[in-house]
């Protein structure tokens, strides 16, 4: 499945494939009783449509909780079921979709490595990097005909001063997973927040997100409170004795609340938080009451099939940034699909036009916003072990559509793109 | 009112003992997704008979062809159960594969095809020997299955791969793949055999096909006044004997959409329980039962007048209906 691009398959191939493609129509094939297509005529070779995977590895301490450590495979595996799923329909469209993947070690060069997949051949590539490095090879490939996908990193700045043309992004922003978050706790009636942030930058960018949101449906942050100390070693033999006594201390005397929302992106602090704080409350944010694109124990919208056959092939739960890849490498395979082609121009334009749509088990269609490449769907709200909801929430109107309540709308973009 | 449903009552009586009555009563059999039970409704007294427990998660229902089984889609239970509608007994499990949703019957009266959504198969078996006679590959989650009134053709739609598969009902290949809107729930041969309604659920369309030439003749789209474009999602569809009027339920909409199947513009919306999943016809065609998910009832629809009569309240969550042929 992850087979190397032979130098040969390039673009110019592509088009001939294409060129073929279009000559026949799709009730030119049969198939055999196994079900695998066969063309009407022997010469028909599928047309040939390479995915790269980008993974940029980071320097990341080891969870609190063993049950967070992040799987080898996290993501590239969502982008394998994903491509799976392309060749099961592409055995009826004449079409092979290829993965192959890229890892880039600490301190590597991962523009060069996104230029060895496009000199091979590779038009679409999903990017599981941090920000930074998303620029750096969405600026270097300007010129090109390539698209990323975002599927990992959450920043405000890519969809709004930083965002690029050549990019859409699968991994909701912070600003998506904040505004989900609150409109279920403002539907809740849990308004009056207690907030508890991190000492790094993307604590404070999501800081950010969560005044954002609540300002924006009618919550009221009574106290906010920065938890200074770094982590030291991840745990000592009487560690939790002396956390026990910490967190309580940490979160006593404030103003009277309904809920502890924490902004712990390294999770350092917060999965300490739930079941310690001084007042008996819930703690939502990164910790306890969470917003995400998907959960392993989502099984609406015929969800259980994803999460039975992800299981199937990854054993292991299928997790959020699973899920961002797979709708990424099947918006490939739609996109492909309808334009019966392989090449860049047709997929390119189709996934960014006014038909393309998505079933992704959201209990509606998932799209990518114009204004910023934003793919706009709905956001689970979940605890440790089930889906507790999905927003965005009712009541919270939209003139055109109210998952756009969700994130950064089109008035309040400052996407430029470039 | 009460003087309506009484009589009624006196002849489904009288109709039981004389075996033909004027106003026949069919019998109304409805899976309950969450309640693991059938609920039995008499046609005629719109009363409910008597509920049946069954497998887990039961979606997919139909009635044999001599009345005597319902066969159900036990989905949790990934079986598909035989239920002897005289002893109320579940008397055979059919090897259906795991997860089974959807089934439909060879006009014969076996196979009975399913899909199973979980190996990207359609699967048939012969209710005589009780065995697999066939699996078929087709795309992403096949779900929904329609037969041919030939018997000729089954099809089965893929929800992932977004696509109607034409199957040769006598060599099992797939022979056409038509690509249509996103997530076909349901597909539903008309009468005569010359068109193919399927139902794209995120879509929110119903594509009308033309079964020879296998194009999309017409891609009908639904507006609800007052109800956003995302909650219309079409996935039981119906179309009268006579081809002039297609039933499509839409889902959270909380409406059945009337379309001319003619002109294919649709020309009511009738107001039914939450979350309207499936759809059936008395043999007659006198009446429509829809099975609402979210309002744990079934709605009937007096089909000469596009009226909503009655509901009736199930087991938990309603989902799929089937109605004897007697």
């Amino acid at each position: 499945m992850r087979s190397r691009l032979p130098n040969c398959w390039k673009r110019p191939l592509a088009a001939v494939f294409l060129g073929f493609l279009l000559s026949i129509s799709a009730s030119a094939y049969a198939a055999d009783s196994d079900g695998a297509a066969r063309p009407a005529s022997p010469a028909a070779e599928p047309t040939l449509v390479p995915i790269g995977y980008l993974k940029q590895e980071v320097k990341e301490l080891i969870p609190l909780s063993r049950l967070n450590i992040k799987p080898e495979d996290l993501g590239i595996a969502g982008a394998e079921i994903g491509l799976n799923d392309n060749n099961t329909t592409g055995k009826f469209t004449k079409q092979k979709f290829l993965l192959d993947v890229e890892r880039v070690p600490v301190d590597g060069d991962a523009v060069a490595a996104l230029h060895k997949l496009v000199e091979s051949g590779h038009h679409f590539v999903l990017v599981d990097a941090p920000a930074d490095v998303l620029l750096k090879l969405s600026d270097s490939v300007k010129d090109k005909d390539v698209l990323l996908f975002n599927v990992s990193a959450p920043d405000e700045n890519l969809r709004q001063e930083d965002c690029r043309a050549n990019v859409l992004h699968t991994a909701p922003d912070l600003d998506m997973l904040a505004d989900a978050l609150a409109q279920y706790l403002v539907w809740k009636k849990w308004e009056r927040w207690f907030v508890v942030s991190g000492p790094y930058p993307e604590d404070q960018a999501y800081l950010k997100a969560i005044r954002r949101s609540a300002k924006r449906f009618g919550a009221t942050i009574v106290a906010e409170r920065e938890y200074k100390q770094k982590p030291g070693a991840r745990r000592s033999d009487t560690g939790e004795q002396l956390i026990q006594l910490q967190m309580p201390v940490f979160t006593q005397g404030v103003p009277s609340y309904d809920v502890l929302v924490v902004a712990d992106r390294r999770g350092n602090f917060g999965p300490y938080l739930p079941y310690r704080t001084w007042d008996p409350r819930p703690v939502a944010g990164t910790s306890g009451l969470r917003a995400m694109s998907w959960h392993p124990a989502h099984e609406q919208w015929g969800a259980t099939q994803m999460q039975d056959r992800f299981q199937r092939f990854a054993k292991r739960f299928m997790l959020p940034l699973d899920y961002q890849a797979w709708v990424a490498v099947r918006a490939i395979g739609e996109a492909a699909s309808r334009t019966h082609s392989g090449d860049f121009a047709p997929i390119n334009k189709y996934i960014r036009s006014d038909q393309f749509d998505l079933a992704a088990f959201k209990g509606r269609k998932v799209t990518f916003r114009k204004w910023d490449g934003q793919l706009r769907q709905p956001i689970i709200i979940a605890g440790p072990e089930l889906p507790v909801s999905t927003s965005p929430q009712q009541g919270f109107l939209h003139e055109h559509d109210e998952v756009d309540t969700l994130g950064i709308d089109k008035p309040e973009s400052k996407c430029k793109f470039k | 009112m009460r003087s309506d449903r009484i009589l009624a009552a006196v002849i489904a009586v009288v109709g039981f003992a004389w075996g033909a009555g004027t106003a026949h009563a069919y019998t109304v059999y409805v899976s309950n997704e969450k309640g693991n039970s059938l609920t039995v409704i008499d046609s005629n007294s719109l009363q409910v008979l008597t509920t049946i427990p069954v497998g887990q998660r039961p979606r997919g229902i139909i009635l044999t062809n001599d009345d005597k089984h319902v066969l159900i889609c036990a989905s949790d239970s990934d079986t598909m159960q035989m239920l002897d509608v005289a002893t109320r007994k579940i008397v055979a499990n059919l090897p259906s594969g795991p997860d089974p949703e959807q089934l439909n019957l060879n006009p014969k009266g076996s196979p009975v095809y399913v899909a199973n959504e979980d190996d990207n198969l359609l699967t048939a078996i012969d209710l005589k020997t009780k065995k697999v006679v066939a699996e078929v590959g087709v795309g992403v989650e096949p779900e929904g299955v329609g037969v041919s009134p030939d018997g000729k053709t089954v099809v089965v739609t893929s929800e992932t791969s977004n696509m109607a598969h034409f199957i040769d009902a006598d060599t099992y290949e797939v022979t056409d793949n038509v690509l249509v809107g996103q997530r076909p729930r349901f597909a539903e041969f008309t009468a005569d055999g010359s068109q193919l309604w399927v139902t794209s659920e995120v879509a929110g369309t119903a594509s009308v096909i033309d079964t020879k030439t296998h194009k999309i003749i017409k891609v009908i789209h639904f507006a609800v006044p007052g109800v956003q474009g995302e909650y219309i999602q079409p996935v039981g569809v119906r179309v009268t004997k006579d081809g002039t009027k297609a039933f499509v339920a839409l889902g959270p909409a909380n409406r059945v959409a009337v379309v001319n199947a003619k002109t294919f513009k649709v020309e009511d919306y009738l107001l039914v329980g939450k979350r309207v999943w499936q759809l059936a016809f008395t043999p007659d065609q006198k009446l429509l039962f829809t099975t609402n998910g979210n309002s744990n009832d079934v709605s009937v629809i007096d089909v000469p007048r596009l009226k909503v009569i009655k509901s009736i309240a199930t087991g938990e969550a309603p989902w799929g209906v089937t109605i004897s042929k007697e």
